[in-house]
């Protein structure tokens, strides 16, 4: 059975992703003037995954994970932009205190558990974080993001099987944006579909459009309510694309501009937007408030995190261990 | 001579070894289509094709495995990591596989494989990526492992490698993919365990091997400016060790410094030192120093990370230190 779809949180959705599409322009662009080092993956374009997933779950007992194209999903749980951006900035008001960056944001408040930089690590880890939501009988239920790459390392073969021999409360979300780095995903997997990989593990599995964060809303609810109320995992494939290279250094020469203009065409926001509009729910006055409202929050979010200080030299050797 | 980098000094040597020999074969990620993460592989697709140079899922145990298994029955992989810190996950096909194949059979395998990649922190990139893990494959009988520092090294220890009927372990940097230097042309190999002497002095012998290589140089040079002469040992191979090469010097100098990018404790560092201080005891006129990172994951923050990094004012004072010149 389909969602209630409630006006607000339509509303939310768009905000959200829009707020999810500036920030990462604005990432883009620090990161041209040095202000962000190292490697930053953009979420541009899959921002209906993270957002329609999110809206689906409740992060008082519920919790995410993915892999270090994370920003999208950071901002999805409500994450503070600017603890964010101070984070890419490396300074000590940023969430992990400047020593994770982009591929590292953590916040424990906020159930979001990372941010990790090791293809399908978070797989497992995402596991045991369900296994103690059953362990403790808490009726949480946690979500797992990865790639298109992450999906052939043994991490995700294992944890599924241990998923579904003791039921584990676990919502597998496969973000195929097409590409893990320079490679199409259709070369290095035995399968098209990703969604049958979880049947050799008696795990339901579905191919979902994830440009569409109204379908990716639904499709995640309805397999969150299987978790929580019959313990069953299962494996979502979200079909969608990233519009940036692999990470800012990757001029992404493996693939047409066409086939980037074609995807472009069915923009996440852009769906939602004109869908919302012609329902009457927003306004194009609506839309531009949203708009600069947004602009004003990420610029905020630069200024802060320029602002804010260095971590000072001896916070290197704090956080290693617990005291 | 022709100066290359230390890029196209490993390509080199790829292609040559490839030429060369039919059973080479080069398999990892993004090696063929993409031309190697850091284009180490840059053309090889397009001259050996798809059966040679193998681009594979990301799956880092399962073809570190394959590799052993062509190994084996008598292939010549070169298994690419993108970086070694992904190596971790294929720790187990190295460790209790490729060095225990030989033994365990008592001598009926050979296994001539070769695992390349970098190796050590880059930039900005912080604790899961900018891991120095020589330690993890040098404390391991049954491999070989080398770390050249300048092209000239890279291309004459990676032909080595690949004609090594050991498994050997090659460490190579992100960031000295674009480092310069010297590569005659055509053929030369340099041997496995054999250290080099990268500049000669008599005060006191600076040990190193890979990156830090430019920053012990860049550290003798200020020192030399102050009448301190610097001898710079790079060991090269870290298994097997060439111990003696790294005590003539000090047995000259009777000072001995040691220079490593890893973590200081139970690291190639520590060991050559204690090497040192065993065996060089009678000539010392100092204790040994260990300059190396700090014991801490690296933090993402610039000046954190540099700061966490073996430096020229570190090394700088580690020699003065054993010179017992007080700042
Ligand atoms: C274990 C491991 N191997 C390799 C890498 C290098 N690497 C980082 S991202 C990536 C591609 C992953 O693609 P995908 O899973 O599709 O995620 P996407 O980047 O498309 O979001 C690779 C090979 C890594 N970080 N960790
Ligand atoms: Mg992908």
């Amino acid at each position: 059975m389909a969602k209630e779809l409630n006006k607000n949180l339509l509303k939310k959705m768009l905000y959200d992703m829009m707020l999810i599409r500036h920030f990462e322009e604005k990432a883009g662009q620090m990161y041209g003037l040095k202000k962000i080092g190292g490697f930053c993956h953009l979420y541009n374009g899959e921002e209906a995954v993270a957002v329609g997933s999110v809206a689906a779950i409740d992060l008082k007992k519920d919790y995410i994970l993915t892999g270090y194209r994370d920003h999208g999903h950071a901002l999805a749980c409500g994450m503070d932009p600017k603890g964010i951006m101070a984070e890419l900035f490396g300074k000590i008001t940023g969430c992990s205190r400047g020593k994770g960056g982009s591929m590292h944001l953590f916040d424990a408040e906020k159930h979001f558990l990372g941010g990790n930089g090791i293809v399908g690590a978070q797989i497992p880890i995402a596991t045991g974080v369900a296994f103690a939501q059953k362990y403790r009988n808490d009726g949480g239920v946690t979500l797992c993001f990865f790639g298109d790459g992450a999906i052939h390392q043994g991490a995700f073969h294992e944890s599924l099987n241990m998923a579904k021999i003791w039921n584990l409360p676990i919502v597998y979300i496969c973000e195929n944006n097409q590409w893990g780095m320079g490679t199409n995903f259709r070369k290095v997997s035995s399968v098209d579909d990703f969604s049958l990989l979880g049947t050799a593990y008696g795990i339901p599995g579905k191919q979902i459009n994830g440009m569409d964060v109204i379908e990716v809303y639904q499709e995640v609810s309805k397999a969150v309510d299987q978790a929580r109320e019959s313990g069953l995992p299962s494996l979502l494939e979200a079909r969608t694309y990233r519009y940036k290279g692999h990470s800012m250094s990757d001029p992404a020469k493996y693939r047409t501009r066409e086939e980037v203009e074609e995807y472009r065409k069915q923009d996440p926001i852009l769906i939602l937007k004109d869908k919302l509009m012609q329902e009457g729910i927003v306004t194009e006055k609506e839309y531009e408030k949203y708009d600069s409202q947004i602009q004003a929050i990420v610029d905020e979010a630069v200024e802060f995190a320029e602002k804010s200080e260095e971590p000072a030299l001896h916070t290197m050797y704090e956080d290693i261990l617990v005291d | 001579m022709p100066v290359i980098t230390y890029r196209e000094a490993l390509n080199q040597a790829l292609d040559e070894e490839m030429a060369r020999d039919e059973s080479v074969f080069l398999i990892g990620e993004e090696v063929g289509e993409y031309n190697g993460a850091y284009k180490v592989s840059k053309g090889l697709l397009d001259k050996y094709g798809p059966k040679r140079v193998i681009d594979t899922p990301i799956t880092e145990l399962g073809f570190t495995g394959i590799g052993v298994g062509a190994a084996m029955v008598g292939l010549r992989p070169v298994v690419e990591w993108m970086t070694h810190n992904f190596a971790l996950l294929a720790l187990d096909q190295v460790v209790n596989n490729a060095a225990k194949m030989r033994y365990m059979s008592g001598g009926q395998f050979k296994l001539p494989i070769v695992f390349r990649g970098p190796n050590g922190p880059a930039e900005y990139l912080a604790s899961q990526h900018s891991q120095a893990l020589q330690t993890y494959w040098t404390h391991v009988p049954g491999l070989k492992v080398v770390a050249p520092a300048t092209p000239y090294d890279a291309k004459g220890l990676l032909k080595s490698a690949i004609r090594d009927d050991n498994p050997v372990v090659v460490l190579e940097g992100e960031l000295m993919y674009a480092w310069k230097g010297e590569v005659p042309e055509g053929e030369y190999l340099v041997p496995i365990g054999k250290a080099d002497v990268k500049r000669e002095g008599t005060d006191v012998t600076v040990v190193t091997y890979s990156k830090p290589l430019k920053v012990v140089q860049e550290a003798a040079e200020l020192c030399a400016q102050e009448g301190i002469q610097v001898e710079i040992v790079d060991l090269r191979t870290l298994r097997p060790l060439d111990e003696e090469t790294v005590y003539r010097s000090v047995r000259k100098t009777n000072r001995a410094v040691v220079v490593d990018e890893s973590w200081p404790m139970v690291s190639v560092g520590s060991h050559v030192a204690w090497l040192i201080s065993r065996n060089c005891f009678d000539v010392l006129d100092a204790q040994v120093e260990l300059v190396a990172s700090e014991d801490i994951p690296m933090p993402y923050n610039h000046t954190l990370e540099l700061a966490a990094q073996p430096s020229v004012t570190k090394v700088v004072a580690a020699v003065k230190k054993v010179l017992y010149l007080g700042e």
